[in-house]
């Protein structure tokens, strides 16, 4: 069976910079910091990490009510992201509703904010009687797919892969081999995520969160850093518009970059700390599904959280794969980890990279940690010769993930 | 209440929770073509009028076939009086 080629036609972004992926391109070559402090979260006993990168300046109410009442944050941050991909793309009204358009957008949970209102009201009177109908859509598992569909008449296949930080570059993968099967011709693929204290809690629980930069949240997260102490949790959604080559090139659409191989692989080594040996394997696989060899790789965009164990199994994997000469950063300094929402919108970031051909180092790494010094961590913003470049994801559960991109070339 | 209360509360209730124009809040308009409601918000309609006047209507078999406001106004006003006359 021959593949189809899948190229990238549109993308849009909603991050801790704001709504658009203009702003976010902005703010990435500015080197600018997208984490705040949180004064609310210093009010719950036992975080310790009071720092975030929320989502500012979106009224949900530009949503129709229709749409809207099924929505938590993230459906909302899914649904913008999607317009504005779609918007991106040319993709003419009315196209988009064909069987043959689908879309993959995953979350690590449904609506948290959401669960946690229904809980505050049964505790207190055991009742279900002031429930509202629209609860179980924000709760349940495939909520941002689901309303992304509902929201944009999406009536070709729908998926929502949730795999917590591999999610979004899974959804790529998923998208990127549908496409190529011939399956669909047109998918948004990508994560989303919305902010809830549970989020931090569920590192600093497991001593992952950064805690020793509450008064200064724009120095952390550090990843690869010497003076690195954890995740800082941050939400968004971002969104690629998948296409075959053959539809792209019908409608004469501009191309960002072409999806060149995926992996996704499990580390059952332990549900919680990353195997480096596992990575490699996620990356190796990733490379034969391109057809490339690891010296034709120009740039790796790192999952690279701040976590020591994180930084170090991933910065081992690259040197035992690529050596010590491809750059390497991380997107999670100017970003913080915008979970489910990170794989897809890191992607974004490296296709501006792509574009501009320029290397993002990573934001707030000073001095490199020692033990990651065998990889060529890139500081600041470079001029660079890209072609094709990779891009990491791993999950809490030992779910590794990796995309390889490349520049287009109608070749 | 009076009449015109239990009304002037059914009117701000429901366009609070269904962001609705309370211009077009009158009685011969119809719930579902004029005011596009669905399904959905005649449950959460149900939930709504049984926080705002205490008392339990989702039960009651009459309120299935209320199709304009007019109706629920009457519906409401009479299930009001009937609790108070307990």
């Amino acid at each position: 069976m021959s593949l189809k080629r899948v190229v990238v036609t549109g993308i849009g972004a909603v991050s801790p910079f704001g709504r658009g992926v203009e702003i976010l391109e902005d703010a990435l070559l500015k080197n600018k910091s997208g984490i705040r402090g949180i004064p609310e979260l210093a009010q719950i006993k036992g975080l310790r990490c009071h720092i975030a990168g929320l989502v500012p300046g979106i009224n949900p109410k530009e949503i129709p009510r229709k749409f809207r009442r099924s929505m938590s944050k993230m459906s909302i941050y899914a649904t913008i992201a999607s317009q504005e991909a779609i918007k991106d793309a040319g993709v003419p009204q009315g196209y988009y509703s064909q069987e043959r358009v689908g879309l993959v957008i995953g979350s690590t949970v449904g609506s948290v904010y959401t669960i946690q209102n229904f809980f505050e009201n049964y505790l207190k009177e055991f009742s279900l009687e002031k429930i509202k109908s629209t609860l179980f859509f924000q709760i349940m598992g495939h909520s941002c797919a689901a309303n992304v569909a509902q929201a944009l008449g999406i009536t070709g296949r729908v998926l929502a892969p949730s795999a917590a930080c591999s999610t979004g570059c899974q959804a790529v993968g998923y998208g990127f081999e549908m496409i190529a099967m011939g399956k669909q011709d047109m998918m948004l693929c990508g994560g989303a995520d919305e902010f809830h204290p549970l989020t931090a809690a569920t590192f600093d629980i497991m001593n992952a969160a950064s805690t020793r930069y509450n008064g200064e949240p724009s120095k952390s997260p550090r990843p690869f850093d010497l003076k690195r102490d954890g995740v800082v949790c941050s939400e968004g959604c971002g969104i690629l518009l998948l296409e075959s080559l053959e539809s792209a090139k019908k409608r004469n659409a501009k191309i960002y970059a072409e999806i060149l191989g995926f992996a996704t692989c499990s580390d059952s080594s332990n549900i919680a700390n990353p195997n480096s040996a596992s990575i490699e394997v996620c990356m190796r696989n990733a490379l034969a599904d391109a057809g490339l060899q690891p010296e034709q790789i120009d740039y790796i965009n790192a999952h690279a959280t701040g976590t020591i164990q994180g930084d170090l199994a991933e910065a081992e994997a690259i040197y035992n794969t690529f050596g010590g000469q491809v750059p390497v950063s991380s997107l999670k300094g100017h970003l913080g980890h915008t979970m489910a929402a990170s794989g897809s919108l890191e992607l974004i970031g490296t296709i501006v990279m792509l574009n501009q051909q320029k290397l993002i180092g990573t934001l707030n790494l000073d001095k490199v940690d020692p033990i990651c010094a065998k990889i060529k961590c890139i500081r600041e913003l470079e001029t660079c010769s890209l072609n094709n470049v990779l891009k990491n994801s791993f999950a809490l559960g030992g779910v590794n993930s990796t995309i390889i991109l490349r520049r287009y070339k109608d070749d | 209440m009076t009449d015109q209360e239990i009304i002037d509360v059914i009117n701000k209730s429901l366009a609070e929770e269904f962001e609705l124009d309370l211009e077009k809040m009158v009685p011969e308009a119809h719930l579902y073509e004029d005011l596009g409601l669905d399904s959905l918000d005649a449950v959460d309609m149900v939930i709504v009028l049984e926080t705002a006047f205490n008392f339990k209507i989702r039960e009651n078999e009459s309120i299935k076939s209320i199709r304009t406001l007019g109706e629920l106004y009457k519906f409401v006003i009479d299930k009001k009086r009937e609790v108070e006359s307990e």
